[in-house]
């Protein structure tokens, strides 16, 4: 028991405590304890594969303890089902959300739980208690929206009407601000201020640790299946606390390793005056070979569209582009490659990934045309190949022909890498290598291990675009900085002309 | 099909080098329940059936002739599902291309520009599914639903609702009336398939795209592969490869009628879905469909020495379907 507990007579909103959980042989969780406190942030901190989202869905109901027990304000409960974890007031807001796109705002509120009146739905009722618990939130949304049609900010909030509608006592949040916006962030944190005044417990599962200074009141960090740290967020500095996940002392994410500018080179990549219909409007840049350039500006701001139109997904409506000298106009991802300019995208699970796969299928595909002995794929090639990437970046995970499905977050993303850096072995080196947000979801280790990556690569001559909303990972990799507000460019900044992260913040919202 | 789940989130659960032990075993039980189903069929058939002649030679070379033809379009069929498409005008453009090729020879009297008419069908209607999908958008249920329709029609249309008869011997020879010594020629037809089908899908570049592009079109796009070019391919192929099923019918039965090879887009998807290969695609299992196709063409067999008619069989194999698939059902 940490100390603070003397001074508390409550008993607390949620108490696990000595929980083991193995899966078959291996053992994920090894007695771990959790004390969440009523009316509380609660961080919940840990790499991926330490345990987090399996104490999760203990919690949840989903899977149970071999051994442990949980407590509800000092009552012990066996939380059997999901429908029991719900019924005892626990909710989770997962990172992909659970909803129903062609539904409105509050039919997926009241998703399978709809208020009747005899056989029929009741379309009143349910509107007027979805806009009460929008107004408890202090959110403006209409409960008749659609949801496929609002800004993925408002799915969040209507996963979190959701809960708070089956009277929620503590919500679990799964990397929140992952997919918001930054002029989002602020909202969010406002309304778990407002959630917590109404004593709703929060547990905040978060990589980032400027949030967590900001928001959480306690935390708890995993590593291992085992709880290595529960301490107010006050009282530990942030390097300890990475420490702590991690399991080793790390160097600085944020420091800036001395980095030979590239000077005086032609540019890799020149792009003039490119527009795409009202999403992009002339945007120029240079980028020279071996130089990285960092894309930043909020969601909507035309960062995505930009690396889409320079990999041939989209096409710009006009504008010209040059890769090394000559006209450069892909009509297709597959004349982008051929050409040597290649994306690591957004969303590895819906665009960088067949899930189904496992993580050699997946790794190959792009060189499988460059591994053919006369038509047929030379397999011990590709084997060897795989074998050479996975050591190479350190994936781990389950065995071969397992779905990368299965892998953790971070595991994916180096899958996903790896695609490029396989198709450089056998032949096709990135010119151009486009990176959209490669660290969001992945653990601090994992995180140090991309940017790692990122400078090599950059250091042999490729010349790197990173897409990143967290600006301490742009500052410690890019030499230059371009901000994209509403679809134009606001900004060229080169490293030195960025004092701090509080600076690029502003000149990204325009301030 | 991107479902909420942990499982996907960060931090999920075991990154050791072990699987669970217990759903490994299940899983490698289902990828093998067509096989193992396949025997076990076999077995009772061979213990009950026995003495109606089940188990002679020349039963068991019936069931591979009538097997035949199915299992070689479930070759391309295991394609066209593979990359997550379907193609529902097999069976009528196998009729269409029974009654053009018949057409050609009665005409002709050579067996060359016969069989050129035959694959022109295939290639024709192959063209006009594959550009129709790929290229302007329409999924392909709609698509080759209507070409069901459409060959059918023309097939009735250009042939009188008359069976056309084929006098050449040597088509027929060549085309599924012939024999190797003991084997039978339709059996050439459907190892010549399934080898190459099984070493396309598995041993090359293209094979490897096609399933890349049902497992995630998107994801495939991104990685390099043409898509549309892969979808349109594997649709000429499938029509292709039914317009040659349509020649082995004309062969086999000696003569080009609109019905040859009705409903036989039901057969094709039932053996290709039973070999295992996902109706969502991303999967392909060549020899999983052949067995499928055997397994389809064993269950018509014994119920026919059973001594059950043509709608009770029927039923069954819709009910066998159902069950076979639910067992070898992915969670």
């Amino acid at each position: 028991m940490p100390p603070a507990a003397a001074v508390v007579t409550v008993p607390p909103a949620v108490a696990m405590t000595g929980i083991h959980k193995s899966f078959g042989r291996t053992e994920v969780l090894r007695g771990v304890d959790l004390e969440i406190r009523r009316g509380e942030v609660h961080a919940l901190l840990g790499g991926n594969g330490a345990g987090k989202s399996t104490l999760m869905k203990i919690l949840l109901g989903v899977h149970r303890p071999d051994r442990g027990r949980v407590a509800l304000d000092g009552a012990e409960v066996a939380l059997r089902t999901p429908a029991d974890a719900t019924a005892a007031g626990i909710g989770m807001v997962f990172q992909e959300f659970s909803l129903v796109p062609t539904l409105t705002v509050a039919q997926n509120v009241h998703l399978g739980r709809e208020p009747r009146r005899r056989w029929l739905i009741d379309d009143r009722r349910m509107c007027a208690e979805t806009a009460d618990v929008l107004d408890r939130m202090g959110v403006g949304l209409d409960p008749r929206a659609v949801v496929g049609s609002l800004p993925v900010g408002y799915w969040q909030l209507t996963e979190i009407a959701k809960a708070l509608s089956q009277r929620v006592r503590t919500l679990v949040l799964d990397e929140p601000t992952a997919s918001l916006p930054f002029s989002e962030v602020e909202h969010l944190f406002a309304l778990v201020e407002r959630l917590t005044a109404q004593d709703i417990s929060i547990v905040y599962i978060s990589h980032r640790m400027a949030e967590i200074n900001r928001i959480a009141d306690r935390m708890t960090v995993l590593r291992d299946g085992r709880r290595v740290l529960a301490a107010d967020v006050a009282a530990v500095p942030p390097q300890q606390v990475a420490e702590a996940v991690v399991g080793r002392e790390i160097l600085h994410l944020v420091e800036r390793p001395a980095r030979r500018p590239a000077t005086g080179q032609a540019p890799v990549l020149s792009v003039r005056g490119l527009c795409a219909g009202d999403r992009l409007a002339d945007i120029g840049f240079d980028l020279a070979p071996g130089e990285i350039v960092g894309l930043a500006g909020l969601i909507g701001s035309g960062r995505t569209e930009l690396v889409h139109c320079l990999f041939g997904v989209d096409r710009p409506t006009s504008g010209t582009v040059e890769l090394a000298g000559a006209a450069y106009a892909p009509a297709a991802p597959c004349d982008a490659i051929t050409a040597g300019v290649m994306l690591l995208p957004e969303s590895r699970q819906r665009q960088g990934l067949v899930l189904q796969h496992s993580a050699e299928v997946n790794l190959l595909l792009p060189s499988l045309r460059r591994l053919r002995r006369g038509p047929l794929i030379d397999d011990t090639r590709g084997r060897a190949l795989y074998e050479n990437m996975a050591g190479r970046l350190g994936i781990t995970g389950l065995g071969r022909g397992q779905p990368v499905a299965r892998l953790s977050g971070g595991n994916q993303q180096k899958v996903a890498l790896a695609k490029w850096l396989a198709l450089a072995e056998v032949g096709l080196t990135p010119k151009v290598l486009l990176l959209d947000e490669p660290t969001v979801g992945v653990d601090i280790a994992t995180k140090t291990d991309i940017l790692g990556l990122i400078r090599e690569l950059a250091a042999a001559g490729t010349g790197i675009v990173l897409i990143s909303s967290e600006l301490e990972e742009l500052l410690a990799v890019a030499d230059r900085v371009l901000v994209l507000r509403s679809g134009r460019l606001a900004a060229d900044l080169t490293r030195s002309e960025i004092p701090d992260e509080e600076s690029l913040q502003l000149a990204i919202q325009g301030a | 099909m991107a479902l909420p789940t942990l499982d996907t989130g960060p931090g999920s659960p075991p990154v050791t080098g072990r699987t669970r032990p217990g759903r490994l075993t299940r899983l490698d039980w289902r990828d093998q329940a067509i096989y193992i189903g396949f025997v076990v069929v076999f077995a009772v058939f061979a213990l009950t059936l026995g003495d109606d002649g089940f188990l002679s030679g020349a039963n068991l070379l019936n069931i591979v002739r009538q097997t035949a033809i199915i299992a070689v379009m479930a070759v391309a069929g295991t394609f066209v599902i593979g990359a997550a498409q379907i193609d529902l005008s097999v069976g009528s453009v196998a009729g269409l291309s029974s009654v053009v090729t018949a057409l050609t020879l009665s005409a002709t009297g050579n067996v060359v520009f016969g069989v050129l008419g035959g694959l022109g069908v295939g290639l024709a209607v192959g063209t006009v599914n594959g550009a129709l999908v790929a290229y302007a958008g329409i999924p392909s249920f709609l698509v080759t639903l209507a070409m069901l329709g459409i060959a059918g029609g023309v097939a009735q249309w250009v042939s009188g609702f008359q069976p056309i008869p084929i006098l050449e011997r040597g088509f027929t020879l060549l085309f599924g009336s012939g024999d190797l010594g003991p084997i039978p020629s339709l059996l050439l037809w459907a190892l010549v398939f399934v080898v190459a089908g099984a070493v396309v899908m598995n041993k090359t570049a293209f094979g490897r795209q096609v399933l890349a592009v049902g497992g995630n079109a998107t994801a495939a796009a991104f990685s390099g592969v043409r898509v549309r070019r892969i979808t349109f391919t594997v649709l000429v192929a499938s029509a292709v490869v039914a317009s040659i099923a349509g020649m082995l019918y004309a062969g086999r039965l000696q003569s080009g009628r609109f019905q040859w090879g009705a409903g036989d887009e039901l057969s094709v998807i039932a053996a290709v879905v039973l070999g295992g290969t996902s109706l969502f695609g991303g999967t392909g299992r060549i020899v999983g469909s052949v067995v499928g196709a055997l397994f389809v063409g064993l269950i018509n067999n014994g119920l026919i020495l059973a001594g059950l008619d043509a709608s009770q069989q029927i039923i069954i194999q819709g009910v066998i379907i159902i069950v076979a698939v639910a067992l070898a059902r992915k969670h």
